[in-house]
């Protein structure tokens, strides 16, 4: 088993609405760039568009981390999103379909987590919440 | 105060010659606004200064008398904001003219020194209350331009198109945020009523990035247009867009879709009664392969 290494690394904000089209542009390059399929690019962008946002509108701002992953051959994308917001009381309901608090679908969450190959979720109320997910080529 | 105006009005010309000439050893960009132009702004400045309405005081900018000379300083952002000057370019051209003033009341008044300070201390403040003046004309300006380019965004990214007598489509293109959600959907809704349509295309092949939000506005829409009559018919959704909409786990079920606009629009041919026939003697068009892109 190889080491992960992590070969590229970026910090983007997340404070207003034109920062999310910057996110989702920004991920969209760096993918193609890294030849990832156009299909796993869409996903990885949407997962993207809907974390940001949910650190956006429940958590206040925060940032996002754009890491490029290689373990031997592999590639891999590592998004870790960061908000000092008030957290998820409730993780495990947060993450049930169709569960919204702010008049969504209630998807956002759930459906990002079955769009990538990894996904970890970190929150307690107070303290923010810090989603982490990755995706291998 | 009326010595000092009396002497700009001596003095025109002279002071005209020298600013212009201060204005061309300060960093300028000349490919930007010509000299003819520069000359015209500073001496319609010139003019209006030197000549306000009686019992108006160089000490109070903000006097009902100086309204022509900052009417003056708006019109000079305005044409500097098109020109694509920077803002501090803007301000050096009023500062330019503070040496050149200083020099003229140095040679008047040598002879009293009190009150040359004072009228040096007068120019210097009203000159730098000109300059921001023309500095926040010069931001309001450029506000001015970039609101309204973003409402022309708006507008333009969202016509409806006319298909066919009762049939409408909205080609989507660019990012579904709320404002253009919101104006998307209003258009359409706009036009159903003005055509009288039954029938409207919503085409997504030019949005990126389909998520729940993307998703839940195109519902909302949908959903409108059919309480007001029309059949919707969802078109462009490529294969990467359909995968991540089924891993996102948002239904369509009740939206009747299709991958092409063009296999949208005979749905819709169809469904109004109509079809598309090849007429005899005709060699048949043959479709031609869709590429991926």
């Amino acid at each position: 088993m190889s080491e992960q290494i992590i070969t590229r690394s970026e910090i983007l904000p997340i404070r207003t609405q034109i920062d999310l089209v910057h996110v989702r542009q920004r991920v969209r390059t760096w993918l193609s760039e890294e030849r990832f399929t156009l299909i796993d690019q869409t996903k990885i962008v949407t997962a993207a568009s809907e974390l940001a946002r949910n650190a956006l509108e429940h958590g206040g701002g925060g940032e996002m981390e754009m890491s490029l992953l290689a373990v031997g051959a592999r590639k891999g994308i590592r998004l870790k999103f960061s908000d000092q917001g008030p957290g998820i009381a409730d993780v495990a309901m947060a993450l049930r379909d169709g569960y919204t608090t702010a008049g969504g679908m209630g998807l956002g969450l759930s459906g990002s987590r079955r769009l990538m190959s990894e996904f970890d979720i970190q929150s307690s109320p107070g303290s923010g919440t810090v989603v982490t997910v990755t995706r291998w080529k | 105060m009326i010595k000092l105006l009396k002497m700009m009005r001596d003095n025109q010309d002279r002071i005209l010659t020298d600013w212009l000439n201060s204005l061309k050893t300060a960093a300028r960009r000349r490919d930007l606004i010509g000299d003819v132009e520069v000359r015209e702004h500073a001496r319609k400045i010139l003019t209006l200064i030197s000549n306000p309405p009686p019992n108006t005081v160089l000490e109070d900018f903000s006097s009902e008398g100086w309204q022509t000379v900052r009417d003056q300083l708006m019109e000079i952002s305005i044409s500097r904001v098109a020109h694509g000057s920077s803002p501090s370019e803007t301000a050096q051209f009023l500062l330019s003219l503070k040496p050149v003033m200083f020099q003229l009341i140095r040679e008047q008044l040598t002879t009293a020194p009190d009150e040359l300070f004072h009228e040096i201390d007068v120019t210097n403040n009203f000159v730098d209350a000109m300059a921001l003046h023309i500095a926040e004309s010069y931001i309001q300006s450029r506000d001015k331009v970039i609101a309204r380019q973003q409402e022309e965004m708006l507008e333009l990214s969202t016509p409806v198109v006319m298909l066919w007598d009762g049939i409408v489509a909205l080609p989507v293109i660019g990012t579904l945020d709320s404002s253009r959600a919101q104006m998307v959907m209003e258009s359409l809704l706009q036009a159903i009523v003005q055509t009288n349509s039954r029938f409207a295309i919503i085409d997504i092949t030019g949005v990126p990035t389909v998520d729940t939000l993307v998703a839940q506005h195109l519902l909302k829409t949908i959903t409108a247009a059919r309480l007001m009559g029309a059949e919707c018919i969802l078109s462009g959704i490529r294969p990467q867009i359909a995968q991540t909409i089924v891993h996102l786990g948002i239904t369509l079920n009740d939206v009747v879709t299709r991958s092409k606009l063009s296999d949208a629009f005979r749905l819709a041919l169809e469904r109004s009664g109509r079809t598309v026939v090849q007429k005899a003697g005709h060699a048949p068009v043959v479709a031609p392969v869709a590429g991926v892109s």
